[in-house]
């Protein structure tokens, strides 16, 4: 495009364009995130800000009151990500396999259906499924009665044992929408030709599922995997909206944001602590960005891609 | 263009309102009640500025859950008002140790209140005190007096009287006998263990000896109000796990439950909303004739900002709220948040009077965990929230929750190490 006779010039357009987006980017993004990491090497003694090196981390870690919270929030992250990683990422693959075959009916309704939850607000999202589940108002034990399964109704919500998976697959009924469009797409853009092909050999079916579409969209789940990984991590809102700040029963649905709040904004008499809140997130970062990079250099750069 | 013209109307009414007030001093009041802005309008500015010519007041309250941060941040950028409403305890307490809410322990209106009324707003050592005492809330339960009616049950006086009370409800099955659930979990803690407690604690006398140290979560003082807590979770409805607090309020109001532990800040609310009659009594004692203590909690102050440009106004404003004439008025606007003042009041609400009437019978004293015990980490009121909901549920023996909370306070507190 350029003109090959001149000397190639400066192409100031290109920081025109970005600066936009790089100075946004910076100031709602970049500033804070490098100065939440800063915010976490001080504390405040006597109404000043100090600067302790790495103490707020060892309170982190090494002191029990925190490190308890601290690995049962994590802990209880993992379950939150494993959860969606086994039922969320699965039933998404198959709606999208389920909603791009030819000849089903009324595929975009269901499309539509299965996707609009995720435009939801989480609000509007945790105190629905409050209510439904809601052991004195809810519908869940009303239904349950009616197929003569009553004896299976908990106050899950309520029970240590139950909450949190709860939680879990609500965030699931939510979110489904999301790798069920992402497969959706990458089925879509899978060549007919090569579909044909197949069928040629005879491979129909569901061989051709697991034999051609699956391959062909891993890269796609790769994305899903690593999206999952980092929003579970990152979750707060439907845990904060339907079991308050202090994620009962028993912290049994206390998730690092959870934590992070609680600590950085204070919780009725417990006064804010911005230091020890930073050193939370930072530390919310730092796992979020280990995950990442294990998934960009481990995984990622092995996996095989195809082009047609 | 339209931007600085904006700004330009917007500096000139400040200046022009400014100028308006030259000969009348208007107070600005900081708050977070925007529930009670009609009640102040209506009745309380006219109250005081027809007894004090000269000076304006302006309410100009926040979101409760946003005060706190609206409220520092406009002390730090200076441009808070004269006039700010006290959290009770340690949020007021670093806005005094930072500077921004004046000492005003000489204000002659400060003598008509006791100390555990000023207590909430004054330094640790109760030598300085910095917002004037507004308003409380009392605990008690809250029952339907029908239901009581149609059962045959009296008020419960004793511990034994209302267990057999509830064991009745319970039989009968009309009813759920007690609207809590533990979802929430502070209910538990509040509206349980510190609505009970202080029968068993002995009120002040047990929550200064734990302040002091001489007394420890483990005492059987401490640990006897989990040890009733534990035969709630019997009667408590269906799937109380997962009740929240509004749905107790439902529960109660809509006639389903026979009692509900509550405070007196439900009041208002409730007499809208139940069709049914409602009675309260306080915490029932252990044996007939116990002195009986009740959970008087301060719950709203008022101070003077210390860079106000008008301490003298402020002053007489704040010795006004002091007074009878404003404790009058705003115990009758609002039933169930109750003047602190030593100064007589009558009150038109019976369920609200009822209430107030157990200062009279009884000691009172305020949350154990609200002063000073629930500055460290772990923090001890989140804490009894969880242990409260735990010992409910069965699952942790009163024992062990006053052992997990004493080993948790004395982790920090000086007095209990």
């Amino acid at each position: 495009m350029s003109d090959p006779h001149s000397k190639p010039k400066f192409r100031w357009h290109i920081v025109v364009f970005l600066a936009p987006a790089v100075l946004v980017y910076t100031a709602v993004m970049i500033y804070p995130l490098f100065n939440t990491l800063r915010l976490s090497l001080f504390t405040e003694v006597d109404q000043a800000r100090v600067y302790v090196g790495l103490q707020n981390f060892r309170t982190l870690f090494g002191d029990t009151v925190w490190s308890t919270q601290f690995w049962n929030a994590l802990g209880n992250n993992f379950w939150f990500f494993v959860i969606h990683m086994l039922v969320q990422n699965p039933i998404g693959i198959a709606l999208a396999a389920i909603l791009s075959h030819p000849k089903l009916r009324f595929a975009s309704f269901y499309r539509s259906a299965i996707f609009i939850p995720t435009i939801l607000s989480f609000v509007i999202v945790g105190f629905a499924w409050k209510l439904i589940l809601s052991p004195i108002w809810g519908i869940a034990p009303g239904m349950l009665d009616a197929v003569g399964l009553k004896s299976l109704y908990a106050p899950w919500l309520g029970k240590e044992a139950y909450a949190l998976t709860t939680l879990s697959l609500v965030s699931v009924w939510q979110f489904v929408g999301i790798p069920m469009m992402l497969i959706y797409a990458a089925l879509l853009s899978i060549p007919e030709e090569i579909l044909e092909a197949a069928e040629v050999e005879g491979i129909t079916g569901l061989a051709a599922f697991w034999k051609i579409k699956l391959p062909l969209i891993l890269p796609s789940i790769g994305i899903i995997s690593i999206l999952t990984f980092v929003a579970n991590f990152n979750a707060f809102d439907l845990i904060y909206a339907a079991q308050g700040a202090l994620a009962g029963p028993d912290f049994s649905t206390d998730i690092l944001g959870t934590f992070m709040y609680r600590t950085f904004f204070g919780f009725q008499l417990q006064l804010g602590d911005p230091h020890m809140g930073s050193t939370i997130a930072s530390a919310m970062f730092a796992i979020i960005l280990v995950g990442v990079c294990l998934y960009l250099f481990g995984i990622q750069s092995r996996m095989r891609r195809y082009q047609f | 263009m339209t931007k600085s013209t904006l700004i330009g109307a917007m500096l000139a009414t400040t200046v022009l309102a400014g100028a308006a007030a030259a000969e009348d001093v208007t107070l600005t009041i900081e708050s977070w009640r925007n529930d009670d802005l009609a009640i102040w309008q209506d009745k309380i500015i006219p109250a005081f500025e027809a007894a004090h010519p000269g000076i304006k007041l302006n309410f100009t309250p926040s979101a409760p859950a946003e005060y706190n941060a609206v409220l520092n941040s406009k002390l730090d950028a200076g441009s808070a008002g004269d006039i700010i409403t006290c959290r009770p305890f340690d949020a007021s307490l670093a806005l005094f140790e930072a500077g921004h809410l004046a000492d005003i322990s000489g204000l002659e209106g400060m003598a008509s209140f006791s100390p555990v009324a000023k207590s909430g707003w004054s330094t640790d050592d109760a030598s300085i005190q910095y917002c004037v005492p507004m308003a409380s809330v009392i605990h008690g339960f809250i029952y339907n007096k029908d239901a009581f009616a149609e059962l045959g049950i009296e008020e419960p006086k004793t511990e034994a009287e209302f267990f057999a009370a509830l064991d009745k409800i319970k039989e009968d099955g009309t009813y759920i006998p007690m609207a809590m659930g533990t979802n929430d979990q502070w209910e538990a803690a509040t509206m349980g263990y510190n609505n009970i407690g202080p029968n068993y604690w002995k009120g002040e006398e047990g929550r200064l000896a734990l302040l002091a140290g001489d007394q420890k979560l483990t005492d059987e003082a401490w640990v006897a109000p989990y040890r009733q807590l534990a035969k709630w979770g019997n009667y408590l409805g269906d799937g109380y796990e997962a009740q929240t607090y509004p749905d107790s309020q439902n529960i109660f109001t809509l006639g389903r439950a026979a009692v509900y532990p509550t405070g007196s800040w439900e009041i208002s609310g409730f007499n809208g909303l139940a069709d049914f009659e409602m009675g309260a009594f306080y915490p029932p004692v252990q044996n007939a004739g116990d002195t009986c203590y009740i959970s008087d909690h301060t719950d709203i102050g008022i101070g003077m900002n210390a860079a106000t440009p008008n301490p003298e106004a402020a002053k007489t404003f704040l010795n006004w709220v002091g007074s009878s004439e404003f404790a009058t008025i705003f115990a009758n606007a609002l039933p169930g948040f109750f003047p602190l003042s030593d100064a007589p009041v009558t009150l038109e609400d019976p369920l609200a009077q009822e209430f107030i009437s157990w200062r009279a019978e009884c000691e009172s004293t305020i949350r154990s965990t609200y002063q000073v015990l629930s500055r460290g980490t772990p923090n001890l009121e989140n804490e009894t929230w969880n242990a409260s909901v735990a010992v409910i549920k069965g699952e942790e023996s009163p024992e062990d929750a006053g052992k997990r909370l004493q080993e948790g306070l004395s982790s920090w507190y000086d007095p209990q190490k």
